[in-house]
């Protein structure tokens, strides 16, 4: 899409993330393990399988909220290092939403929104705020933008989360459990909206166990166990044929 | 009956909204539930009554119905046939206030020092008050404008045609509101500075940040200020040897910083993980994630806790006479000594001056923290 510019960089590599041969441990815990994945421009990944499988794990290396000790990652043709300019450069690519929406509750959700434009991309304070309306009103808020984050129901704070990071203009979100901090009723506002923006061609990986989400919007579908990648397949094939012992007990443990 | 009322109850009606019941409210029935609910209250309400009776009455006729107000030696204190148990000598305060106020600055350049009590006030005014325009500017006058000010009006500057007054002839409120207020504008940047190096993931400056906050702390005041007073000298040749109330300012600013640090690592623990990695994530470089996200919340959390630290500064302040610095309370103890007004209550009422001193302004501070927090509760930022 066209306010979805690519930042006056050169045109993005068709890959939008490569992962090789990475690694992890926490201490003695081994918790990934040889992950190898390549995510094409534009493609929705989900990610899911029991807890503690490394899928949130995963999901922090990609904009390096946590570190590795063995295996790359390049994101948008830049590979992430300790180098604090590629990261600095990958974060500013790479829009994140956390379970706990971790919104700044010092901030209204307007100046939630223009924080980073202002002051990571130097963006003038106007034009800040109507990029910001522009994606509140994306996600269907725009009358709260002057309330602080503690006002508003933990659907609308997941939403203006999503808008948050918007405003930053990422070739690539990441979805953290996005949906599993919300009240049932709030699950659906969330997810529409994640729908939407899926329609919008953004590249997404989504970490969740909302398997009629994976169904509808995701182009492959991943199970992640003992930090290993157990199955990647298409969500046909992932739901209706999955290949491994494992993915079958696990679909069979979640979709009674 | 239909089939579904069988099984299950279901309001047809809605129940009403009433009023709370009457014994609820009222002001008999508030001293019922609160001072008189059970005999152990009972019991401590009355001698807390019977407390009070005993120490207030005699309180306030020493210090106001059998006080002296005015008079120009010791007579006018001393019992008399008309006044058979004289209470406070305000006299003695009333005659003594500009020393306690000014010390020996120069009567001539006294105007200097109210202008800049005035600037002063105006700064904290200007700061302090949540509603005043551009508080930004306010900050910058303050922290920048300020200092420059008070030390032009204060120490002199001959270009402009303001004589040099030595620290040495200035003295009283003037000396305990200058360490004071320069010690908390440099405790608390330096306090922040050192809880960051104790958080930090570089050994060095980890290091270095808690040898310093546990040295400090482990030192009491008096002995930082000797150390500055009488050390500092000694690693400085004689000509930079820095001014001995400037040594005194030294140390109490880093002594206050070492705690500062502490309560300001309090705040910092309780900003939940989340915060950080939303500002990493959004790309934010440490220092603007630290003051954009992550300070602005450890702060508000831990006010309480600076302005506690604030009026402990505040008190601290009376020790600095120990390297010879005039403070307030010095100058009420070199009155007091004063022959003229040698009389059995002297010591007594420059005493209870000083403390209504203290108090007013701590008391200040600590009103002016919960007023603030109250404003952020009520704002739902918390």
């Amino acid at each position: 899409m066209a306010e979805r510019a690519d930042n006056g960089q050169s045109p993005l590599p068709d890959v939008a993330v490569e992962i090789a041969g990475l690694h992890k441990w926490y201490g003695e815990f081994h918790v990934l393990r040889d992950i190898n994945l390549k995510v094409a421009r534009g493609e929705r990944i989900v990610i899911c399988g029991p807890s503690g499988g490394g899928k949130s794990t995963l999901l922090r290396c990609i904009n390096r909220l946590e570190d590795w000790q063995r295996g790359t990652i390049v994101v948008d043709g830049v590979e992430l290092t300790d180098d604090p300019k590629h990261i600095v450069a990958v974060r500013r690519d790479v829009g994140m939403v956390f379970q706990q929406f971790n919104l700044f509750p010092h901030l209204t959700v307007l100046e939630n929104c223009t924080l980073a434009p202002i002051w990571v991309r130097h963006m003038p304070k106007k034009d800040a705020e109507a990029l910001a309306m522009n994606y509140l009103a994306r996600v269907r808020i725009p009358d709260q933008a002057n309330k602080y984050p503690a006002r508003l129901s933990g659907g609308q704070q997941q939403r203006v989360a999503i808008a948050r990071a918007l405003c930053m203009n990422p070739n690539i979100m990441l979805f953290d459990e996005p949906t599993s901090a919300l009240d049932p009723e709030m699950v659906k506002e969330v997810l529409d909206t994640m729908v939407e923006l899926a329609a919008d061609g953004i590249t997404m990986l989504v970490v969740s166990h909302e398997m009629g989400f994976a169904r509808q919007v995701a182009d492959r579908v991943i199970l992640m166990d003992e930090g290993q990648v157990i199955e990647i397949n298409a969500p046909k094939g992932f739901f209706e044929a999955p290949q491994h012992e494992r993915t079958r007990s696990f679909l069979k443990q979640i979709l009674h | 009956m239909s089939a579904i009322s069988d099984q299950a109850y279901l309001r047809v009606l809605p129940a009403q909204k009433l009023p709370p019941p009457a014994e609820r409210t009222g002001i008999f029935n508030w001293l019922r539930e609160n001072l008189l609910s059970s005999p152990t209250n009972i019991v401590l309400t009355f001698l807390c009554i019977l407390l009070f009776a005993w120490a207030v009455p005699p309180l306030i006729r020493f210090f106001l119905i059998d006080a002296v107000w005015s008079g120009t030696d010791r007579d006018a204190c001393l019992a008399s046939p008309a006044q058979m148990h004289p209470g406070a000598c305000w006299a003695f305060v009333r005659v003594w206030v500009s020393y306690f106020v000014y010390g020996f600055y120069p009567l001539a350049e006294r105007w200097r020092v109210d202008l800049f009590f005035v600037a002063l006030t105006l700064g904290i005014v200007w700061l302090a008050r949540l509603s005043t325009p551009r508080r930004d500017l306010g900050a910058l006058y303050f922290f920048v404008g300020l200092p420059i000010l008070s030390f032009i009006l204060l120490h002199g500057a001959p270009l402009i045609g303001l004589p040099v007054v030595p620290t040495s002839l200035w003295g009283g409120i003037l000396v305990t509101v200058v360490v004071a207020t320069i010690g908390m504008v440099f405790s608390l940047p330096l306090g922040i500075l050192l809880a960051l190096g104790r958080n930090s993931e570089m050994p060095v400056m980890k290091l270095a940040a808690v040898g310093f906050i546990e040295f400090v702390r482990g030192v009491p005041l008096i002995t930082v200020l000797f150390m500055a007073s009488v050390m500092l000298p000694l690693f400085v040749p004689e000509q930079f040897a820095p001014d001995k109330l400037v040594r005194a300012l030294i140390g109490v600013a880093l002594f206050a910083s070492a705690y500062m640090a502490e309560v300001v690592r309090g705040g910092l623990a309780a900003v939940p993980r989340g915060q950080y990695e939303a500002a990493r994530a959004l790309g934010l470089t440490y220092w603007r994630m630290m003051g954009l996200v992550i300070l602005p919340q450890a702060l508000r959390v831990t006010l309480p806790n600076i302005v506690n630290t604030f009026i402990g500064l505040f008190k601290d302040t009376t020790l600095v006479f120990v390297v010879g610095v005039f403070d307030f309370l010095r100058t009420v103890e070199a009155a007091r000594a004063d022959p003229k007004w040698t009389t059995p209550n002297t010591t007594v009422t420059g005493y209870a001056f000083a403390a209504l001193f203290y108090f007013v302004c701590c008391y200040g501070m600590s009103r002016y923290a919960r007023s603030v927090e109250a404003h952020l509760t009520r704002a739902g930022r918390r």
